[in-house]
């Protein structure tokens, strides 16, 4: 009953979320080449790390592509949904108009994110899956029911991880009124997960894996690609997502309590 | 007596923008501390041994990538994205009222921005040379006047660059996405990631030409104190101004002309 009411609301979101962006086509095309130039600097950047080295942290050029595909879906995932609502909670707290949200009939977290969607970050999605596919081939990965099941979870838990990191940070807003600085400190830790985590020395490993676990965003996931990965780490990250999801919904339950509207 | 009063202009509007800044400090620290993937990339670099192939040494190296981040820290720009806001909002229509061009507005507020935000870079810096004290050294005068110069011409091209940007929104109503494009190259090739030294054969025949090496990478080897073409690379950059700068003209000019206040 009540999903179906959530799953009915969803539907109405993302009709007209894709009816007001649809406005502005040339920005979709802009916004696809923006991903795939990026795709490209980054695979430059590698290059250039590999000139003279055949490997980077225990992990050659073809391995390292995997990281690559993976960030480019994440981000793609990111930019279509995390981004759009998520920098609009600092706005509705600044202007006031989280009250609106809080009056609806509808759980407040569920609305402000996902009400918006951005459809450019589709294509980067479908960009990231195309180069995951091409280094399948070129890293001889042979397919099986197992491994992509294990693929699925790992990559649905760094979406859980990575939705929580950005809620978390949009949350402190309520406190902070202006933070959207504070996701672009966000957005620059997360451009280290284009890198795999061995790559780093042992201080900035530990930090990247227990304060920020940006870590575990892509380097699990493409672990289990590689069918390198223990299982004890995939346990950590499952273990680790559910904290982050449960910490966050709490976190944004307690933040509320603290909303006090604008100018009152 | 004409001098006299562009200069109490120029005070006012810088003095009213610095305490407009002040309001923003948490803001302008959390923006300085999203500036430090430079440092990120120098671990990279150093942990994997990767200078050994460009024959620079660990030391030259972190002092190139802590001068990226300098160089980046006093060169950002952000004026289209204001831009597009105000015209957007209808605000810029009392600024073409005014005998000034906005763009001095905008002007004045990156100034006042990296006032503010020198202290935090400086807070920074001193994080980064307690963990690398190995890397401290003491520029002479001349490096250090050549160096406030060059990174203020790549501050105006960036700013030259974006404020030709930002006069398309008075034809298409999302400029920013034709900046975030742009950003792409910026980021790889202007040195902030990797030093151009780094760069392939194929791509070294080409960069120096366009603007790119000369916001990041130009600056930071001077401070840095490794080899560059000084008067070269200064001409360089004032070439690339001396091109923008009638372009932003023509089109600030064509624009004005066919600006209509929203809502009219």
């Amino acid at each position: 009953m009540k999903t179906n009411k959530y799953l009915k609301v969803y539907s109405k979101f993302l009709h007209t979320s894709l009816a007001s962006e649809l406005e502005y086509k040339t920005n979709i095309l802009i916004d696809l080449i923006t991903a795939i130039l990026s795709l490209i600097g980054s695979i430059f950047l590698l290059s250039i790390f590999f000139q003279n080295n055949s490997n980077i942290g225990g992990w050659r050029y073809e391995q390292a592509l995997i990281i690559q595909g993976i960030y480019t879906i994440l981000n793609g995932i990111t930019n279509t949904w995390f981004n759009p609502n998520l920098t609009e909670i600092v706005k509705h707290i600044r202007e006031g108009t989280l009250d609106f949200v809080l009056l609806k009939p509808i759980d407040s977290q569920f609305y402000i994110s996902l009400k918006k969607i951005t459809p450019s970050g589709f294509l980067e999605i479908m960009i990231g899956f195309c180069l995951l596919l091409y280094c399948i081939r070129i890293n001889q990965i042979n397919l099986n029911l197992s491994f992509l099941t294990l693929c699925f979870i790992t990559l649905i838990c760094s979406i859980c991880i990575l939705y929580s990191l950005w809620f978390f940070i949009c949350t402190t807003t309520i406190w902070f009124v202006n933070t959207w600085n504070a996701t672009e400190v966000l957005r620059s830790f997360l451009y280290i997960g284009r890198f795999p985590l061995n790559s780093f020395s042992f201080s900035l490993r530990i930090f990247f894996s227990v304060f920020i676990p940006i870590a575990f965003i892509t380097t699990i996931p493409s672990e289990v690609f590689l069918g390198t990965s223990q299982v004890w780490r995939i346990l950590i990250q499952v273990i680790v997502a559910m904290i982050f999801l449960f910490a966050s919904r709490k976190f944004w339950l307690f933040a509320l309590r603290f909303y006090s509207s604008a100018s009152s | 007596m004409i001098s006299k009063l562009i200069y109490r202009k120029i005070f006012t509007l810088l003095q009213v923008q610095y305490s407009n800044m002040l309001e923003y400090r948490i803001e302008i620290a959390l923006w300085a501390i999203s500036g430090i993937i430079p440092f990120f990339m120098l671990n990279i670099w150093t942990n994997n041994n990767l200078n050994e192939s460009i024959n620079m040494s660990d030391v030259m190296l972190s002092r190139y990538f802590f001068c990226a981040f300098f160089v980046r820290q006093f060169s950002v720009v952000w004026v289209v994205f204001s831009f597009e806001e105000d015209s957007l909002m209808g605000k810029i229509s009392p600024f073409l009222i005014q005998p000034l061009n906005p763009f001095f507005r905008y002007f004045a507020q990156h100034l006042a921005e990296q006032i503010t935000r020198f202290p935090f870079a400086l807070i920074i810096s001193f994080f980064f040379f307690i963990l690398n004290p190995e890397s401290i050294w003491i520029p002479n005068l001349k490096t250090l006047f050549l160096s406030i110069v060059t990174t203020f011409l790549s501050f105006l091209i960036q700013f030259l660059i974006q404020s030709i940007i930002a006069c398309f929104c008075f034809w298409t109503e999302k400029a920013s996405s034709i900046e975030k494009l742009l950003f792409i190259p910026t980021l790889f090739l202007s040195g902030l990631l990797a030093p151009v030294v780094s760069f392939p054969e194929y791509v070294k025949s080409w960069i120096y030409l366009t603007p790119f090496p000369y916001l990041i990478d130009f600056p930071a080897n001077i401070l840095s104190g490794n080899a560059t073409n000084v008067s070269g690379g200064l001409s360089m950059q004032i070439l690339w101004i001396i091109i923008l700068y009638p372009v932003f003209k023509k089109l600030w000019s064509l624009g004005t002309k066919k600006y209509t206040a929203m809502g009219s």
